[in-house]
């Protein structure tokens, strides 16, 4: 019991999580800085950052129904660190494991994009409304592929766990390389899923300000800031547990480290998208998902489904 | 989302806002995403400049007119000047010319190196804006090398220019330029090739030929719909008319087009420099100057960067001036935008509004008090005014007449 909770609350869970989202949020923006020629923000800018709002008064609209109001920040970061609780970190599956979990942490990862919606739409603020309808838009765009992406690996695997998963990658390495499509897919679809650039309209700010978040602010915009920085977390890990299932052979430190380094690569690939793309109009975001990702994706899925197929013979 | 599907939002854009520099107001009519309508507000940062000016002395009034735009700012003292000097019959010395339009260019340069990163910024293409503004740093020293200021150069004086450009002023402002072509040639492939920019910009903001010449464009606005219209061509001032230089024009018509020609303007303005200052004659900067100019009138043109800019100057034969009129780029081009923007969608509303360069507070000059409805215009007492604000609140759903009867003050009408 004391084991689960301290595996919930300390670590990986909330703690660690939320520690590691602000060092990789610092990563993401020191980088982004380099890339862009500035000098960027000092290491302990993204607590700063969280300590000032958390300090600030939280200020609720007069309309607004307050309880759905305050509750959407909170259930954001539940549903983000929940998710974590699936991925496995250092072994094969952690001890919340059991044979469909990939399904529920794709469904807890889906959760925020909601909760986004539904903080927005209820803000009762022209900006924020805009927001809200472009955050659930995008949500449908997005979503198909990663579904698909995220599955095609487990079709080879022939398990619906995480665990399951690596164990068979960590047999068969060199399966992984018939996901590498799938990588992409994937990585595309959590920028959407992470509203980064190109993919950042739901809060584009030259036109609708903070999109959503624009009615937000104090601890509750501190949350919301911080469920998106443990979004892009626990999506990294998703991807690199399932299409870089490397080194949970290691064991303990070495692959704790290397699962870091995977994290933190996938990090680095994002803050390099949001240097070197413009955002994109809804409508494009929409085609360039339908006419282009999800067809990939599911190629991702025919191609497993032949691998699976010549292997079993 | 059925509630924005079924019914027409209205929001505003303005008077504060992220994606404006300057206060003004669009109040855009949305149906889901796409435009139905916008109406635009100016005159939230009128200053009385011209006003200001007949209260002056023609110098005094020289250095007001300079800070009628932060950015543009020689163009508008520039053209101020060459006003008064066609009234007081001021012939220039050569080098006085030249050093002008050296001035003059530079601007232009840091002008369009600006608006560059404000179109990346308004896009979300931050990199873009990082980049330009380091490279923009680059004029902004050279500028603040030769004239003192980074901004507001008070380079110009009645009869001539007040400061001279070294030999190794001339060796570092050539050697910046070969870095500033380098990189431009870099944004040049950027503009071409990145396919997000090109998406963005591309087929957004349409004005047709046809259109910018109906609507009076001017600038690269109306050059990139093709419209061949550069005062420095057409009515060439200070020394354009002894250098070569090539008007660039494009046929995109759309945002795209703007940034193409604002971009080729900058290799324009690299070649101009670098042949104005290996030809620099020698001689004075400056004639001297009455301090009461005789009376007449004068209009002027001047190419700034984002467009003519007409001012217009009456001289009485004392030492102010009787009457000064600006006419400011943006005025001419901001019927353009309403145009643009019809069946866009609001994503596009930031770039459409950005690809003209406005400069709001430049634009700024006169408020017609005309009445709701006959359209007529005169002067309404502080009564009537009164009176118009109840009414209008009461249109809002605020009925402030029974809040405060004690300030009633109808009756001093």
């Amino acid at each position: 019991m004391a084991g689960d909770l301290f595996y919930i609350l300390v670590f990986p869970g909330f703690l660690f999580l939320a520690v590691f989202a602000l060092i990789a949020d610092y990563i993401d923006r020191k980088l982004h800085a380099k890339l862009q020629n500035r000098i960027g923000p000092p290491w302990y800018q993204p607590l700063a950052d969280l300590i000032k709002l958390a300090a600030k008064e939280d200020l609720i609209p007069r309309q607004v129904d307050p309880w759905l109001f305050k509750l959407a920040p909170v259930f954001a970061v539940t549903a983000v660190v929940t998710a974590a609780l699936y991925i496995p970190i250092w072994r094969h599956g952690t001890p919340m494991s059991f044979n469909g979990d990939v399904i529920v942490v794709l469904y807890l990862l889906t959760i925020p994009t909601l909760t986004f919606f539904l903080g927005g739409w209820y803000s009762r603020s022209v900006y924020s409304m805009i927001g809200a309808a472009r955050s659930i838009m995008q949500l449908f765009a997005y979503e198909i592929p990663l579904f698909l992406s995220i599955l095609a690996p487990a079709l080879l695997a022939d398990s619906w766990s995480l665990g399951g998963m690596t164990l068979f990658y960590a047999h068969h390495p060199w399966y992984a390389l018939f996901n590498a499509v799938g990588l992409f897919t994937a990585l595309i679809s959590l920028l959407g899923k992470l509203e980064r650039v190109p993919f950042d309209i739901p809060e584009a700010e030259t036109e609708i300000v903070a999109g959503s978040f624009t009615e937000y602010s104090g601890r509750l915009l501190a949350m919301f800031r911080l469920a998106l920085s443990i979004e892009m977390i626990v999506g990294a890990a998703l991807i690199a547990a399932v299409f870089l299932p490397f080194g949970l052979n290691l064991g303990g430190p070495a692959a704790f480290g290397l699962y870091l380094v995977k994290v933190l690569g996938i990090v680095a690939v994002i803050a390099l998208a949001r240097t070197v793309f413009a955002r994109l109009r809804i409508d494009q975001m929409i085609n360039f998902c339908w006419q282009f990702v999800a067809p990939v994706a599911f190629l991702q899925v025919i191609i497993d489904l032949v691998a699976k197929g010549v292997i079993a013979r | 989302m059925s509630e924005i599907r079924s019914r027409n939002v209205t929001i505003p854009i303005g008077p504060q806002h992220p994606a404006l520099k300057e206060p003004t107001s669009f109040s855009v009519t949305l149906s889901g995403e796409k435009i139905l309508q916008v109406g635009v507000r100016l005159g939230y940062n009128h200053r009385g400049i011209e006003k200001a000016c007949e209260s002056r002395s023609f110098i005094q009034s020289l250095y007001l007119i300079e800070r009628v735009c932060g950015i543009c700012s020689h163009s508008h003292s520039s053209c101020f000047v060459q006003a008064v000097e066609e009234i007081a019959g001021l012939q220039l010395p050569p080098r006085a010319m030249y050093l002008r339009t050296i001035v003059a260019e530079l601007e232009r340069l840091h002008s369009h190196l600006l608006w560059l990163g404000v179109a990346g910024h308004e896009i979300g293409f931050d990199t873009l804006l990082m980049y330009t503004w380091r490279d923009r740093e680059i004029v902004m020293d050279l500028l603040a090398a030769i004239t003192g200021n980074r901004v507001n150069y008070g380079m110009n004086t009645f009869g001539g220019v007040r400061r001279d450009i070294s030999h190794e002023q001339k060796a570092d402002i050539l050697k910046a330029m070969d870095t500033l072509e380098e990189r431009t040639k870099y944004y040049i492939s950027v503009a071409t090739e990145e396919t997000t920019l090109i998406q963005r910009l591309s087929g957004v903001g349409v004005l047709s030929h046809d259109d910018a010449i109906r609507l009076g464009a001017v600038g690269p606005t109306a050059r990139a719909s093709n419209v061949k219209r550069d005062i420095r061509k057409d009515d060439p001032y200070a020394a354009y008319d002894q250098v070569p230089f090539d008007l660039i024009t494009s046929d995109c018509c759309d945002v795209y087009g703007r940034t193409l020609v604002r971009v080729g303007e900058l290799m324009e303005s690299y070649k101009l420099i670098r042949h104005l200052l290996n030809n620099l004659p020698d001689g004075p900067l400056a004639v001297k100057a009455p301090r009461k100019i005789p009376t007449g009138e004068a209009v002027s043109r001047y190419e700034a960067p984002r467009g003519e800019d007409v001012h217009y100057v009456r001289a009485n034969g004392s030492e102010k001036p009787d009457r000064v009129k600006v006419r400011a780029p943006t005025l001419a081009n901001v019927q353009a935008v309403a145009h643009m923007l019809k069946d866009r969608y609001l994503a596009d509303l930031p770039i459409v509004v950005a690809a003209i360069d406005p400069c709001f507070s430049c634009t700024d000059r006169l408020i017609d008090l005309t009445r709701d409805g006959d359209g007529r215009c005169d002067v309404i007492t502080w009564g009537q005014l009164h009176d118009y604000s109840m009414r209008w609140y009461k249109g809002q759903g605020m009925d402030l007449a029974k809040l405060n009867n004690r300030f009633k003050c109808g009756e001093s009408s």
